[in-house]
């Protein structure tokens, strides 16, 4: 994305400089246009998948898994990575239905409000242990995955949290909606937008690209990136937290194992959705997107009565499609820049 | 002379040694305060448990020591332990099997390899993504079912102890495997070009070493060990499953690093690695009888992963100050 912008130098109408731009475009595009013939092709098989009925389905069933990899898709365009985030969903989940089930009065925003706090000081754990500790993200986030992991196991015990001690007002919020739009894919959405927002047009996105690019430039340059660094771990953290709530709204059952793997998902709703694992490249739309695309392919298989056992499978190979893709895109770039070079 | 005290000390200071100290440690003290924590049963138990954990990281230390990672070998281990079901349901002999199951776990590798070597992807996304695309196959081959009648000389054999003894069979397994891979890794030019490729690969690639060939065989034979294993599981548990194994591409990168293996390549040994494995194990396995819960010590687990970079770091930052401040007060003085 950082590249993007520089293309401003060349001429109007230069060719190679909107190719390159045009080809970080089509990023996005690609999932879009995948994401549409699935839809395309599993609506002519059965057209009850494009009912309103289904469609809410495929987007209650995206909400938690894209506002993760929101939080997700910052942090790795920074050049690091949350593994966390499951174990974060989970400790929150614990908590929050904790919580709801002994204070049945508790209105819902303070519930939302609870998970986002657990979530930011487990994010801002990492955050610390990452730059202060001098320890990659992808250790102090497996640690972190069993520490937290651990907490919630020792406090649940065996026990579950369920349905029928929470109240009312809580399990009704999932399916809720305001006009017309569940109020779970609404925050969902609100999440994204923000997040789209604020890597696209405020100086704090720029720079967590930036630090992606070059985290040894970004500091050279006088980017505050332990600030920006922190900020980036406690948003995951406060994300993966709120979708700790979301989920205990939405399935009323919660026990010590809530949201086990789901990191696994999360990283690959941002790789499919094109965030570069190297950083510096992606939108958290895209990753939205890739959140997305990965829910609805599960529905579509269900849908076009193919093997369930066969959607992990297509996940992988998606997976990797679309570095494969991403490594195209660079290679393509990089010869067009070689060239114009060569003109000058 | 203070040179060599010098070095002694900073060797006997390395996370290395600290770790095999505690495995140590910790061993001595279970086998004294936790009941039956010391006998040949539960021995057999405990290097049953060890098995699959300790014969992935043997590779997984050489590939994360190159500066890459695999996180695709537990679900080559349900693919092959899938296949090996869905192979003895269609009437093989066990013994074509074995060797079959080896193969395409050597397979899966060749994969990981030629997408990481051949197309320059990175590591991480693409083991991400086999991870995800190996268990899926899994499950297509053999659905949510199990197989389970094996013959017996062969899952016999797994669980059983040399002549009926206190050693088990399969530690001779690990032992001759282990020692394989230490004197590869440790004592031969092609493990010291591991340690160059992981500490600069243009360096290394620039003095002649072949690096993509090198890593393209690592994750070959990572991909054959796990293999190996998936077979062993299979037979230990008398029961091919597609979900066999899931999960533990984390603890076998918990227990490398947390034996002082660098997430960034170049640094790391295989002793400490060993060391890590036991202490996991037998911390789990003392926990257990002491009636812990065994997911209570996640939290130890991963503790003791953040505390392996950790501690060095910060030693090393004190150390640091502390020469600075010598030094300002050497200046001082004069």
């Amino acid at each position: 994305m950082t590249i993007t912008s520089t293309p401003t130098k060349a001429p109007l109408g230069n060719p190679v400089a909107q190719k390159a731009s045009g080809l970080f475009k089509q990023r996005e595009l690609g999932i879009v246009l995948a994401l549409a013939l699935l839809v395309a092709y599993t609506a002519i098989d059965n057209p009850r998948f494009l009912s309103g009925q289904s469609i809410r389905d495929n987007l209650l069933n995206t909400a938690i898994l894209a506002v993760m990899a929101t939080g997700q898709a910052i942090v790795v365009i920074t050049r690091n990575i949350d593994l966390s985030v499951g174990s974060v969903l989970g400790i929150s989940a614990f908590a929050v239905a904790t919580l709801m089930s002994k204070n049945q009065d508790l209105p819902m925003i303070v519930a939302l409000l609870v998970g986002l706090g657990v979530g930011a000081v487990a994010g801002l754990v990492n955050g610390v242990l990452v730059r202060y500790g001098k320890v990659p993200a992808l250790v102090v986030t497996l640690g972190t995955l069993y520490i937290y992991r651990g907490i919630t196991y020792s406090w649940a015990g065996g026990s579950q949290v369920n349905a029928d001690e929470l109240p009312r007002h809580f399990l009704t919020f999932a399916n809720d909606s305001i006009l017309g739009i569940p109020w779970l894919v609404l925050i969902a959405l609100v999440v994204i937008a923000a997040g789209s927002i604020m890597m696209r047009n405020y100086r704090v996105g720029r720079e967590l690209y930036a630090m992606g690019s070059s985290p040894a430039a970004a500091e050279l340059a006088g980017i505050k990136v332990a600030r920006n660094l922190l900020g980036a771990f406690v948003l995951s953290g406060a994300l993966a937290g709120l979708a700790g709530v979301l989920y205990a709204a939405r399935f009323g059952t919660v026990d010590a194992a809530a949201g086990t793997g789901y990191e696994l998902n999360v990283v690959a709703a941002v790789v499919v959705g094109g965030v570069a694992v190297f950083g510096g490249s992606g939108t958290v739309w895209g990753a939205a997107l890739g959140a997305l695309l990965l829910t609805v392919i599960g529905s579509a298989l269900a849908v076009l009565d193919i093997n369930q056992f066969w959607q992990q499978a297509i996940v992988g190979a998606l997976i990797i499609l679309a570095i494969c893709a991403d490594r195209l895109v660079a290679f393509r770039i990089a010869r067009s820049l070689r060239k114009r070079d060569a003109h000058v | 002379m203070s040179d060599r005290v010098a070095t002694l000390r900073s060797r006997l200071t390395s996370w290395d040694s600290i770790i095999v100290v505690l495995t140590v440690l910790v061993l001595v003290v279970a086998s004294f305060s936790v009941d039956n924590f010391g006998t040949s049963r539960n021995f057999t138990f405990m290097v049953l448990d060890l098995l699959p954990i300790i014969l992935i990281a043997l590779p997984m230390t050489m590939i994360i020591v190159t500066g890459e990672i695999d996180l695709s070998v537990a679900s080559t281990l349900g693919l092959t332990s899938s296949m090996m079901g869905w192979l003895w349901n269609q009437g093989l002999s066990i013994e074509s099997i074995i060797p079959l199951c080896i193969v395409i776990g050597a397979v899966c590798g060749v994969v990981n390899g030629f997408l990481i070597t051949g197309l320059g992807l990175p590591s991480l996304a693409v083991t991400i993504g086999t991870l995800a695309l190996y268990r899926g196959l899994a499950f297509v081959v053999l659905g949510d079912g199990a197989v389970a009648d094996f013959p017996f000389d062969y899952t016999g054999w797994v669980t059983g102890t040399i002549g009926g003894g206190a050693v088990p069979n399969v530690l001779i397994l690990i032992v001759a495997l282990a020692l394989i891979f230490g004197i590869v890794q440790h004592a031969t030019p092609f493990g010291r070009s591991l340690y160059a490729i992981g500490a600069n690969a243009q360096a290394a690639h620039f003095s002649g070493i072949r690096v993509a060939r090198t890593k393209f065989w690592l994750y070959v034979v990572s991909g054959a060990v796990a293999g190996l294993v998936g077979v062993l599981w299979t037979l230990r548990y008398a029961s091919a499953r597609a979900d066999n194994g899931a999960g533990l591409e984390l603890a076998v990168v918990a227990a490398v690093l947390l034996g002082g293996v660098s997430i960034f390549g170049g640094k790391g040994s295989l002793p400490g690695v060993l060391a890590g494995v036991v202490l996991l194990t037998a911390l789990q396995n003392a926990l257990r009888l002491e009636d812990v819960s065994g997911q209570a010590l996640n939290i130890v687990t991963g503790t003791l992963l953040v505390l392996s970079v950790l501690l060095p770091n910060v030693t090393t930052a004190v150390r640091g100050n502390w020469q600075r401040r010598k030094l300002r007060q050497a200046a001082a003085t004069r």
